[in-house]
């Protein structure tokens, strides 16, 4: 990653965003790296305090309730815990740029960049969170085991739960809302894997948790506690994927019935989630969407209802971002951050989530050997074909290059040799031919040969104890004296 | 904006209750129960749920699901699945004695499919198919492998719509072995809209629909014109599920029946996303003899038409209408004789059949089939097919077929031999059969020695022999009308009828049981006992020779038989030893 100095004196009409994306057709490209422009102390090109037409977040806020507008190109103004003093002090762009106000000493602005570094790109700490899976010590924190397995493809699902169908007619625009929303994301994460979309109406599927009525708000309340009971009974009714071997992201839309509605969510301090939504780490999100009652009781059942897709998707593209482990938890409060735009994510994100996966890889693929080379060990006669074994030295030949090629910087084809490495130990280790129970252990072998070796045993074990017993004999009986 | 919203969804509420959804996607589901009460005393329920999606189903691109399930979707989608028709049956359809069914099947699961063309290797799509379609229905059709997966030429035409036939995108299975029970009723009911709970799926209690003398279930997919004019595909998804109660036996000699006593439950509604539910009775009377039953509570209507050559009577119960539940907040649909019913001969199915084995011995025996045509007047053709596994080796050349004592010569006739554990024999012919005759079909076979590890457990239970299949068009005796599919009950749409005067009937023959020649499991371990006690007897004499020191005995005063021996030896007069 090359740190650029530049001293953009000229622009100074200029907002960071413009600047930004002037700058942008002089960058280096490449995925993986990373331009940062230090501009003077006094440079306007970066606000002293929250710009209105800037997005912030708060690293306060939780992020499986996060509502952020995102998709709706919708403006947030920062919250006012900022403190003013402080003002901006560098600008996180959404390529692979990033703008630094000059501090006063030069450890000072190493100390920024160091900073703004440990945001962008690929740390030590996200080593251990890709890694957390394979090693098995350590204390992995809750957000640690958020994040998704690294795979080759995802499919996602979308599905709209509606337990009560004479109650109501719900109708949701997922095809429009896919190609509008969740198109451009996958687009993006094309590069991570191959994903697949479908989506699914399912009527009587209810949650598996009576929800609590609370007479207060005259409403039904599911309590953080209880929402891990939520899921198992819907999941029998989702089915699996039949057509591929992928993970499946689910992502549910609960219209709760009309005899527990309005229904919402209590997180563990007892207030109502603000999105009335959840996620599960590695499985995908649920929300419930609270039909509103009809203004007349005597209105005809059933009654028609028109999703928003908007709203809920938002909050399902929030989650998917979560399940990537892509978070902006760790995100300074001086720092600015530019929208990601329609596509959901940054580039400087991609390339995060690009050297996550490509660790993870090459960590699946020694896991993998290991254990073959395990299994080879206790078993001695076991045949391993010619294939196996091309296939064991291609993952090793992909796992070395995808390791020097990371070193040398180049992250697209390390990720895709990775990704060779971990589809060659795959193939390997899931061959059938190396199923442990087509060999015969030794012990059911000594088995087989037991009712001859216990016979013959006899015979000897009787010579034996007749030895031993002779020589005491003889010990104690005192040399004969003619 | 609010304003134009609320019109909106007011013109949307008056259009009815979620029925005339527009676009391109539009999906409709009608449910379906026939109650037919045979010939014996015995009651067939026969429950049809058809869901049509008005799209084609695109392969590899981003799909929609409502009614239609998306686990079968998406593996039509992903396989190239033209047609898929699957059976899991228990029990065997006694033809004689309960009639010509709406839907045969064999017992076991009987899987055939139609590839389309697009699909290069057809083998490996149908390995992928069965194996995910054993993992939805929880059955093992995993099993189905080339040993008994065969192309019939000429038996399986596709039944939806299809632009040739190229029979090598066809592929037929049968496991005569698989039972079947709750846990492959569990994922189809999974499959309905409704699920179990609203509809007429609340009948289908578990406990109920296995203490019965047969129980059929079926998916069919498969693709149909979307209108009249058939310029687009729709994509039609059946599902079925035939059970018949012995109400007979179990009711105290009576045969009368309700739904509750047959299900013991009753229904209350009609699955609030279905477009029709509808239960059908058959009360057509007998002997021309009216008004023999009675059927509470009045039907809502009564429909009549001609099935399988039959005219026959239905009283209908319309759950959709709101007049049904206005008196009672439940149907029980009940039916009685109103004088005990003499018992009168039953009706002999024009086109019924039977197969058994013959012979003596383990080394050879004979399979034949009786296929009796009880028409007065009319001849017809008929379609068999016969699927023999490898293990019996067929011997073609005593294929006999025998009409009225005269040899019947079959129009056509196609023969696949096995190949030893690579494929099984295929034999279909095309045979004419004459007005109120019946034809023999015998031909012999060797039986095979398998090797030791091919037996399944428990051999001595014998091997299956899958049901061979007939296929004709029978002449109807009453004339048929041509009717719209679409209007038309669902029980009479699936096999297209190819004009009035005849209709189209598969039927099964029973499956065979076969004993093979099977060897004592416990002999190599019998051996291994006995081989190695024999060794080490052998070692141990031998060890005691080699390693026993041996010498000469001082004698002593000796023994009991040593001192009796000097006595004599003294009486005697011989010296002592």
């Amino acid at each position: 990653m090359g740190a650029g100095v530049e001293f953009p004196t000229l622009l100074k009409p200029l907002s960071s965003p413009e600047a930004d994306a002037a700058l942008h057709p002089l960058q280096d490209t490449a995925l993986g790296s990373l331009t940062m422009y230090v501009v003077p102390e006094t440079s306007p090109l970066l606000p002293q305090v929250g710009s209105s037409t800037l997005w912030c977040f708060t690293p306060q806020r939780c992020p499986g309730e996060t509502s952020i507008r995102r998709l709706s190109h919708r403006v947030r103004s920062q919250p006012s815990s900022l403190p003013f003093s402080q003002g901006i002090n560098a600008y996180v762009g959404k390529h692979r740029s990033a703008l630094v106000r000059a501090a006063g000493t030069l450890p000072a602005l190493r100390s920024r960049l160091q900073q703004l570094t440990q945001v962008m790109s690929f740390t030590a700490s996200s080593i251990t969170a890709a890694l957390s899976d394979r090693v098995p010590d350590g204390q992995p924190g809750p957000d640690a085991r958020r994040s998704l397995k690294s795979s080759l493809g995802y499919e996602i699902t979308f599905s709209l739960l509606n337990p009560d169908p004479k109650s109501h007619d719900v109708h949701w625009a997922i095809e429009d809302a896919v190609t509008r929303y969740v198109q451009p994301v996958l687009d993006k994460l094309s590069l991570v894997a191959n994903f697949s979309v479908d989506s699914q109406i399912l009527y009587y599927a209810v949650l598996g948790v009576t929800p609590r009525y609370d007479k207060e708000s005259s409403s039904f309340l599911l309590s953080a506690h209880s929402l891990p009971h939520v899921i198992n009974p819907v999941e029998a009714r989702l089915g699996s994927s039949a057509a591929s071997l992928y993970p499946v992201l689910n992502f549910l839309l609960y219209i709760p019935e009309r005899s527990h509605s309005p229904l919402y969510i209590q997180d563990k301090d007892g207030a109502p989630v603000s999105t009335n939504a959840f996620h599960s780490p590695r499985w995908g999100g649920i929300v419930v969407y609270n039909v509103e009652a009809p203004a007349s009781p005597q209105a005809s059942l059933p009654l028609h209802v028109d999703v928003d897709m908007a709203r809920v998707m938002e909050v399902f593209l929030a989650q998917l971002r979560l399940l990537f482990g892509l978070s902006w938890e760790e995100l300074p409060p001086e720092f600015l951050l530019e929208s990601p735009g329609n596509e959901g994510l940054a580039d400087w994100e991609l390339d995060r989530l690009l050297w996550a996966h490509t660790v993870e890889n090459i960590a699946t693929v020694a896991t993998t050997l290991t254990s073959l080379a395990q299994l080879l060990d206790k078993i001695g006669n076991i045949v391993i074909k010619d294939d196996v074994a091309s296939e064991v030295y291609r993952a090793v030949a992909s796992a070395q290059s995808a390791m020097d090629k990371l070193a040398t910087g180049h992250l697209h084809s390390a990720f895709q040799a990775s990704k060779e490495a971990a589809t060659s130990s795959e193939r390997a280790f899931f061959d059938p031919s190396l199923l442990h129970l087509l060999y015969f252990p030794d012990d059911q072998k000594f088995a087989i040969y037991v009712p001859l070796f216990l016979p013959m045993a006899v015979p000897i074990l009787l010579s034996l104890a007749k030895i031993i017993r002779e020589t005491r004999q003889k010990k104690k009986e005192p040399t004969k004296v003619d | 904006m609010l304003a134009v919203a609320v019109l909106l969804l007011l013109l949307l509420l008056a259009a009815g209750p979620g029925r005339a959804a527009a676009g391109p996607g539009r999906d409709a589901l009608r449910e379906e129960l026939l109650l037919s009460p045979l010939p014996n005393g015995d009651v067939a329920a026969t429950f049809q749920f058809r869901t049509r999606w008005d799209a084609d189903l695109p392969r590899g691109a981003v799909s929609h699901y409502r009614l239609f399930p998306k686990a079968l979707g998406q593996l039509v989608a992903a396989l190239g699945v033209r047609e898929l028709h699957l059976t899991l049956t228990q029990g065997f359809w006694r033809t004689q004695a309960w009639g010509q069914p709406p839907l045969q099947a064999p017992s076991g699961a009987e899987l055939w499919v139609w590839f389309q063309s697009t699909v290069t290797d057809v083998d490996k799509a149908w390995k992928e198919l069965s194996n995910i379609l054993s993992g939805i229905f929880c059955a093992s059709l995993n099993f189905i492998d080339a040993t008994n997966t065969v192309t019939p030429t000429a038996s399986f035409k596709p039944l939806g719509l299809a632009n040739g036939t190229d029979h090598n995108l066809l592929r037929y299975a049968v496991l005569p072995r698989e039972v079947v029970c709750t846990e492959n009723l569990t994922p189809w009911k999974k499959l309905l809209p409704c699920g179990s709970k609203a509809g007429l799926a609340v009948l289908l209690k578990a406990e109920r629909l296995f203490h019965s003398s047969y129980h059929s279930q079926a998916v069919h997919i498969r693709p149909i014109c979307r209108d009249a004019s058939c310029l687009a595909v729709s994509w039609e998804l059946r599902q079925t599920l035939t059970v018949v109660f012995d109400t007979f036996s179990s009711g105290q000699g009576k045969k009368d029946w309700s739904l509750f006593k047959m299900f013991s439950r009753t229904l209350t509604d009609a699955c609030p996303l279905a477009s029709q539910s509808k239960v059908y009775v058959d009360v057509s009377p007998k002997n021309k003899e009216k008004e023999l039953l009675e059927v509470t509570p009045p039907p809502t209507s009564v429909y009549e038409a001609t099935v399988q050559g039959d005219k026959r009577t239905y009283a209908v119960y319309d759950l959709l209408s709101p007049s049904l539940f206005n008196t009672s907040r439940s149907l029980n649909v009940q039916f009685k004789w109103k004088r005990p019913e003499d018992s009168s001969e039953m009706p002999i199915p024009v086109l019924h059949a039977q197969r058994y084995v013959s012979g003596y011995g383990l080394q050879t025996g004979e399979i034949s089939t009786l296929i009796y045509n009880t028409h007065p007047y009319r001849a017809f053709p008929v379609i068999l097919l016969e699927t023999v596994p490898w293990y019996l080796r067929l011997y073609v050349h005593t294929l006999t077929i025998i009409t009225k004592g005269k040899e019947n010569k079959p129009s056509y006739i196609h023969y696949q031999p096995a190949q030893d554990r690579r494929r099984p024999h295929l034999l279909e012919m095309l045979i004419q059969l004459p007005a109120n005759s019946n034809t023999k079909i015998s031909i012999q076979f060797e039986r095979a020695l398998l090797k030791w590890t091919e037996y399944p457990p428990d051999p001595n239970h014998g091997f299956y022999v899958s049901s061979s299949v007939l296929s004709a068009l029978v002449p109807s005796i009453t004339a048929m009308k041509d009717v719209d599919v679409e209007d038309s009950p669902l029980f009479t749409s699936l096999f297209p009828s190819a004009d009035g005067s005849s209709y189209f009937v598969r039927l099964y023959t029973e499956p065979l049981l076969v004993n093979l020649p099977t060897p004592d499991f416990s002999m190599p371990y019998n051996v291994i006992c006995l081989t190695c006690t024999v060794v080490a007897v052998c070692y141990g004499s031998f060890y005691n020779l080699l390693t026993r020191t041996f010498h000469v005995e001082e004698p002593s005063r000796g023994g009991l038989a040593k001192r009796l021996a000097n006595i004599i030896r003294k009486f005697r007069g011989v010296p002592p030893l």
